[in-house]
Order: C-alpha cells, then structure tokens, then sequence
C-alpha cells in the first residue's frame, strides 16, 4: 500500500510542473495589459510614463524567463507574490475566498451524497417501476438544468413568495459570514447554492450508482449470495453496494475538485465571494499573478482529490494496489 | 478679466435634474442606522491619486475630505462647487486669476488624530501635480496650468497658476483628489496609500474583505458639524447587475450609485411601488464612434463625415433611452453646461440635424464622392453591456441605412483595450469620454488627436490652435465662441470623432434613503455625509 501511494505522490511532480509552465506561457499569449485596462479603463489619460511605472511596479518591464523563475521559484516555497490589481498577498486573497469555496464544495458534495446514493440504490433496484422512472427523469432533469439558472430561480423564487405571503421580499444574504461566528446567518446565505450545485451534482451521481449497481446486481456471486438464502438487504447493503461505489467515487471526486475552482457562474448568481468570482475577476484584469495562482491552486486541488480517489479505490477494490 | 467659471455657479439644477423622490427638506433628519450599497465593480487599489474607477470611489471615498468639493445640496449642477477643507467662500483668482488662496479650516483631524494643516493639502497636491521620479499620477495631465503649490501660512494653501484657466477650480474638485496627511507621505512612502487609509471623511475605516465588503464607521470628530447621519456604511461588492438589483428589491442593500437601466428601474418600481424611489439625470458620459486615420479610407474626412451623418440620434434617443443607460443628445460638452451647444447650434453640425432623410442622402453622397459607396467596416465594441452592446447594434443599423455594412467584434476589455490601444486593429472602435466632474475645458481635450486618450491616429493643427486658444480665454462669452468652433471642427467638418447619446442615470433605491442627490457623475456626491435613514 505505501509504495502504491508513494508512486501517486512521485507521479504529481511532473503534473505541476506542467501545468505551471503550461498557465504562465498561454497567460502571455493573451492580448492585453493590465496597466493598460487599470488606466484605459476607467477613461483615465494614460501617457506611456504613466504606463511605464505601473509595468515596472509589478515587475513586467523585465524578460518573461524572469518572471517565470520568479513565478516557479515562488510557488516551490508557497509563495504565490502580489496581485497585480490590488498589490495584496495573493496567498492572502486566495485564503480568504478558500474557506467559502471549501464549505460550499462540502455543503454540495453532502447534499449530493445524501440525494444520489439512496435514489440510485432504489432506482436500481426497483428498476422498471415507477419509482424507477421518477428518479431517472428527477436526476435527467437535474442535469439538464443549469445549477445557475437554478440559483436565478430560487433568489428570484424566494423573493416572489416571501412578498407574497409576508408583504415583505427577502433573499439570502449578499455577503459572506463565517459560521463560527453566525452559524445561521452563514446558512441561510449558503444553503441555496450548495442545493442548486448539490442537485446537479446528485444528478450525476446519481445514475452513476444506479448503472454501477445494476451491474453488480447481475454478478454470480449476487446470485450465489440469493441462492443462499440472504436477505435482500444484506445482499444489496453488504455486498452489492460497496462494490458498485468505484465509479461512484471518482465522479464525487471529480465533481468536488470541480465545485472548489470552477463554480464561476454560481458564484456570481448568489454573489459568493469564492476562487470562481476570483478567477473571473482576476482573467477579466489581466490579473497574470492571480489567476496563475488560481490555476496552481486548483490544480493542486484536482491532484490531492485525485490522489484521495486513488486511495479510496484501493482500500474498495485491493485487486487495484497490486495491479 | 472675469473669472469664467464661478460665474456660473447658478442654480442651474433645476433644469438638470429629474428627480421623483427629493422631497427631503420636508422630513426631520434622522441619525442613525447603517447604509448598506451595493457596488458593481472592485477596488484595485485605496488610492484615489492613482484609480479612476468607481469601483474605488464608492467605498473608499466617504473615508476621504477634498479641499473644495462640488456643491451635496447642488450636485446637479456642473459648476456649483464649495469648500469641503477649506473656509467660507472659495477664493477668487487674483493677479489676473493666476492665484488662488485657500484659507483651510482650522478643526479637522485625520482619523489618526493628526490635525490638518496647509502642509497636509500642500504635500497631497504636490504628489498629484508634481510627482516625484516612479510615482504614479492619474490626474497629472489636469493640473498642466499649475506653476506652483505652496503652504503661504499654517492654514493658507497658494496654487499660482502658469496662465489662467477655467479648469483649474473644476480639476480640484475632482473627488479623487483625497487629502492625505503629510506625515503618512513622509514617513510610509508615496505607495502607502494603496493599501492603507487614513483619512478626515466622514468615516472612519473598519475593514475590508476583499471582494466582499468594506465597512465604515461614523468619524465623531468630523469637521461638518452633526454630520455625517449614519452611524456606518457598508459597501458590498456585487458584480453581477441582475444580483445588484435583487440586493435592493430584497432590502439586502439600499440603494446601488451608478445606475441601472431603464428596465430595471420599472422592475423596481413595479415590485415595491412607493418603497423606492427613482432619481434621473443626465450623465457625464458619452459614447464616441472613433474612426483610425491611420487606415484607407477612414483618413478621408468624407468618410468619416458620412458615418456621423447617417446616425439618427434624436430618434435615436427617444427609443434607446427605453432600453439602455442613453438619452441625450449632445456635443462635445455635456449638456446641461453653460458652454453645451443649444439644440439650435447643434443642428448646424453634420450628423446631428433633424432632417434624417437629407442627412443619409449626403452621407450616401459623400462615400459615393469618397469612392466607397458600399464600405465595409471592422467595428471594435466592448463586451459590457449597458451601454456598448446596445449602441453598437444600434450603430450598425444606422450605418446600413446607407449601405455601409459593419462587422461588429465584440471583446472582453483587455482584449478591447489591446486593439483601441496598441494593436490598433479596427477601422472604427467604440471607446467612451467619461469624467467626474463637468470640466469641459479638460474633457473636450479627448477629441484632440494628441491626446493620451484619443486612439483616432491623427493630427490636426488647427484644432489644436483652436483648443490653445480656448485654454487661455478668459471670459465665458469668448469660451462659448471658441468651443463651437472647436466643436464644428471637431465632429463636424472633420468628424475626428463620432459622438452617439449622452449617458443617462438612473437610480433606483429605496425610499427610505434620504439626504442622497444625484449628480450628473457617478463619482460625485459620494461622501455619504449628508445621507440619513427614515427607518
């Protein structure tokens, strides 16, 4: 078991060093400066000294091998530098936005687990019911609807209905509090938008586990445990489900490791002021030092889910570590 | 010589702006409460010497005082201005308006107990004016008429000027001229304030989570007396228009200062009916078609005359103004100015006549005589929505109308900024003139092609003799004269520049929001001392 996860821990190396290289060069591909939108931007007269000064504050009036030894070198020692738009510590900016990104992923993930495990095992096994069919066109809906557009529906549903039964219209908040310090107020904001990804999340997950048991179900050693006698429950619960979980895992992984860079849209629809709302921020600033930063962060956050998967796999199926 | 400015300082807002909620001088002042608003855009920086988005000015504005400011129970008019940090009236120009002596109030303090003197405002408009070698300065280019800024006694600041100019008192009125105390230069450094504050405002800073909120507290020691009303403000972020305008119908904030579309406004209005309350006015910006002179055949002034001739901007007005941020129809200065072109002498530019019909059929003449009868054009347009999205539809529409077809780029701003500024790869791009306060002799410079904001690629000497000598006129009468010839020039004969709709604000808040007038900036007015609750 150590080797296998020390195998995984050599095999992230080259993947951060790639996708460091990888998001420094393709950034510079991009038209634009952000000097220039700063001043242009806001209709400002902007002389080429103007512009010359700002470059040199952040360091872009120097070779582009520099930088990227000085972008490296600092994410080796965790130290991600200063953003260009608002000169703060980015290991700052980022932490700040990371504990609302952290629990939203949580709160999403467990609503997700809560919805799609139950349904999929019922679904499965009362396939071609109508119980069945319900959870599929729940879980089909599900993903066809966008979790933002879901977002859009329950501010806007909540406002129409608290007006129309209280006289007064009331959404959740629009600015983050930390739970430890109001629990409920940290809910009420929270809770919408971890339902609205929660739900297409489940949805996913949730014809995951139906295929995956299905397929179980229909395995000799099923049979053999029925042909012994062994309740329903034992057999589903005991042996079916556990070993129908592998794919179930990996898209919980996956879909997490998502939820924690890639939830820009949502973000913005319930104004949660997580890496997603970062990262369109700082792409729209030509925010390089961020929005490096940004993608490290995730990356990191994609190889760790991933690592994490690789390990649940192993400890599910010990057939994986020896292969 | 008269002084060309304070002249009109005249009760011009009556005129100006449209309100339907300014009926606060009937209510008893109340104290108290916290003003929650929403702002669309962030904050790159705390320092208003370097920033020039409004993204910075609303939260971080009320921290601040500024030496003269424009008039809070007047902000509607362009050229009503009074002391903030310094007393009684403003001064008159002496020594042929190449002087101006400020006597500064005697009772302020910065929030960190440091008293205010003529020393503080002395070493602010230095760093504004006269930077030193590598220090940042946005407004530099406004203060070129200024020779020298000297402390002339402890509570006495002297500004001589290199010749008079009307643009001098408007320049230092801008809101992004915050005062800073001296020994915070002195002993943390020129860039100290990008991420530090330490103002004499109304409030005083409490926190900021970045991309989340700033707060601010009511400042005991304000040198307005038994001002400001709230107890404290908090400034929330909210890029997203739609989520700006749900903040307000479900009381999450009170009121959002740059403005909403029309759509929006009768959404608000409909939903909570005398709950909010509505306040109009003409906006300090403009929209302008730039044509690159550097590219075939947009240095034929025939061509460019045509596509200003082919806008129908009165009617133009009428419909946008349903439907965007757009309404008024103007020329180089904004509208509602002394020295604004009459309806009667606008018509007389190119473009901007009555009579559609005519107008195209010499458009449709001139690219004939041009030799470009069915031009096509490469259109540059910001990915924003309000309004560039909508005036540049509309501008393709009016450009088909005699047979000019245009390809319209729609870009995110870096990518839109890097072709208007560097790559200069368009044959016509939209770009914007969009300043604080109403200073025309300043803001007409963007049509000249030297400027650093003008992106049209060409030279043209005798609007820049003519711009010479409406720097140096000293009375209003000689201004008004010189500013339509300039104008003629500008975006008539020579159609550099292509002016669409003058921008209209419109803003929505709750009804319980008093004491708050709009101004024809979304800079202005946003020192939130005169704003109270009736809760």
């Amino acid at each position: 078991m150590w080797q296998y996860i020390l195998k995984r821990l050599i095999l992230m190396i080259p993947t951060l060093v790639g996708a460091a290289i990888l998001i420094f060069f393709l950034l510079r591909l991009i038209p634009g400066d952000v000097c220039e939108l700063k001043m242009a931007g806001a209709g400002l007269y902007a002389d080429q000294e103007q512009i010359d000064i700002c470059r040199a504050e952040l360091g872009l009036d120097r070779s582009v091998m520099v930088q990227f030894w000085e972008f490296f070198s600092g994410f080796l020692v965790f130290d991600l530098g200063k953003s260009m738009w608002t000169g703060r510590e980015i290991t700052y900016e980022i932490g700040l936005r990371f504990q609302l990104s952290l629990q939203v992923a949580i709160m999403a993930t467990l609503t997700a687990t809560l919805i799609a495990i139950p349904l999929g095992t019922i679904s499965a096994v009362k396939q071609n019911t109508w119980i069945d069919y319900f959870v599929r066109a729940f879980s089909i809906a599900g993903i066809a609807i966008p979790s933002f557009w879901l977002g859009i529906m329950i501010i806007l549903g909540l406002l129409i209905t608290t007006q129309a039964w209280f006289g007064t219209p009331w959404m959740p908040p629009i600015e983050y509090v930390s739970p430890l310090e109001d629990f409920w107020g940290n809910m009420s904001q929270l809770i919408w938008p971890a339902v609205a990804t929660g739900y297409r999340y489940s949805a996913v997950a949730t014809r995951m586990t139906r295929s995956a048991l299905l397929e179980v179900l229909r395995e000799d050693y099923i049979r053999t445990a029925r042909a012994k006698g062994l309740m329903d429950k034992l057999i589903i619960n005991r042996h079916a489900l556990k070993n129908s979980m592998l794919p179930v895992v990996t898209v919980i992984g996956i879909e997490f490791a998502f939820l924690m860079g890639g939830l820009v849209v949502t973000e913005q629809v319930f104004n949660l002021n997580g890496l997603g709302k970062l990262f369109v921020e700082s792409v729209t600033s030509q925010d390089f030092s961020m929005t490096q930063a940004l993608v490290m962060v995730v990356v990191c956050v994609f190889i760790f889910t991933n690592f994490l998967v690789d390990i649940v796999y192993a400890w599910l199926d010990p057939r994986i570590r020896y292969a | 010589m008269k002084f060309p400015r304070l002249k009109f300082a005249l009760p011009l807002a009556a005129g100006l702006a449209l309100s339907f909620g300014m009926a606060d001088s009937a209510h008893a002042v109340k104290s108290g409460g916290v003003l929650n608003f929403v702002v669309g855009s962030k904050i790159p920086s705390y320092d208003g010497h370097i920033e020039g988005t409004f993204g910075m000015i609303h939260p971080i504005r009320p921290f601040y005082s500024t030496l003269i400011r424009v008039n809070p129970d007047n902000p509607a008019s362009p050229t009503d201005f009074v002391c903030d940090l310094c007393e009684g009236d403003l001064p008159k120009g002496e020594d042929g308006f190449k002087k101006y002596v400020f006597k500064i109030r005697q009772d302020v303090k910065f929030h960190d107990g440091t008293p205010l003197t003529a020393d503080d405002i002395v070493a602010t408009f230095k760093k504004i004016i006269f930077p030193p070698k590598g220090i940042a300065s946005a407004r530099k280019a406004f203060f070129k008429m200024v020779d020298s800024v000297e402390a002339t006694g402890k509570y006495e600041v002297t500004f001589k000027l290199k010749f008079p100019s009307g643009s001098f008192i408007p320049s230092v009125a801008m809101p992004f001229n915050f005062v800073y105390a001296k020994k915070d230069l002195d002993s943390h450094g020129y860039t100290w304030h990008k991420t530090n504050i330490n103002g004499s405002g109304a409030f005083s800073f409490v926190q900021h989570q970045p991309g989340s909120f700033v707060e601010g507290k009511k400042y005991a020691g304000y040198h307005h007396k038994g001002k400001p009303y709230l107890d404290g403000f908090k400034a929330i972020s909210a890029p997203k228009m739609a989520l700006r305008l749900q903040a307000i119908r479900g009381d999450r904030a009170a009121i959002e200062f740059r403005g909403f579309p029309p759509k929006a406004r009768d959404d608000l209005v409909k939903a909570l009916g005398d709950k909010i309350t509505v306040q109009e006015s003409d906006w300090n910006c403009i929209l302008i078609a730039t044509p690159n002179q550097k590219r075939k055949p947009f240095d034929d002034a025939r061509v460019r005359r045509a596509l200003s001739l082919a806008l129908d901007r009165w009617g133009g007005s009428k419909y946008l103004s349903k439907i965007a941020i757009v309404k008024t129809v103007g020329g180089v200065v904004f509208p509602n100015h002394p020295l604004a072109a009459t309806k009667e002498e606008l018509v007389k530019i190119p473009g901007f006549g009555t009579d559609v019909a005519a107008n195209r059929k010499e458009a449709m003449r001139l690219l004939k005589e041009a030799g470009h009868p069915n031009l096509k054009i490469d259109f540059n347009n910001r990915g924003v929505d309000q309004p560039y999205k909508v005036v540049g539809t509309w501008l393709i529409d009016q450009w088909k109308q005699i047979g000019v077809e245009a390809e319209q780029h729609v870009n995110p701003s870096p990518v839109f900024y890097d072709k208007l500024r560097k790559s200069h790869d368009f044959d016509v791009s939209i770009d914007f003139n969009c300043q604080s306060v109403v200073n025309p002799i300043a803001d007409v410079t963007k049509y000249l092609g030297s400027a650093g904001n003008n992106y049209g690629q060409y030279e043209d000497a005798k609007l820049e003799e003519i711009y010479s000598r409406l720097l140096r006129a000293g009375t209003e009468a000689e201004q008004r004269t010189i500013m339509r010839e300039y104008e003629q020039r500008a975006i008539g004969e020579m159609a550099h520049l292509i002016p669409t709709l003058w921008w209209y604000k419109i803003n929505p808040h709750r009804s319980y929001v008093k004491g708050w007038k709009i101004a024809p900036s979304h800079y202005l007015n946003q020192h939130l001392d005169n704003i109270w609750l009736d809760k």
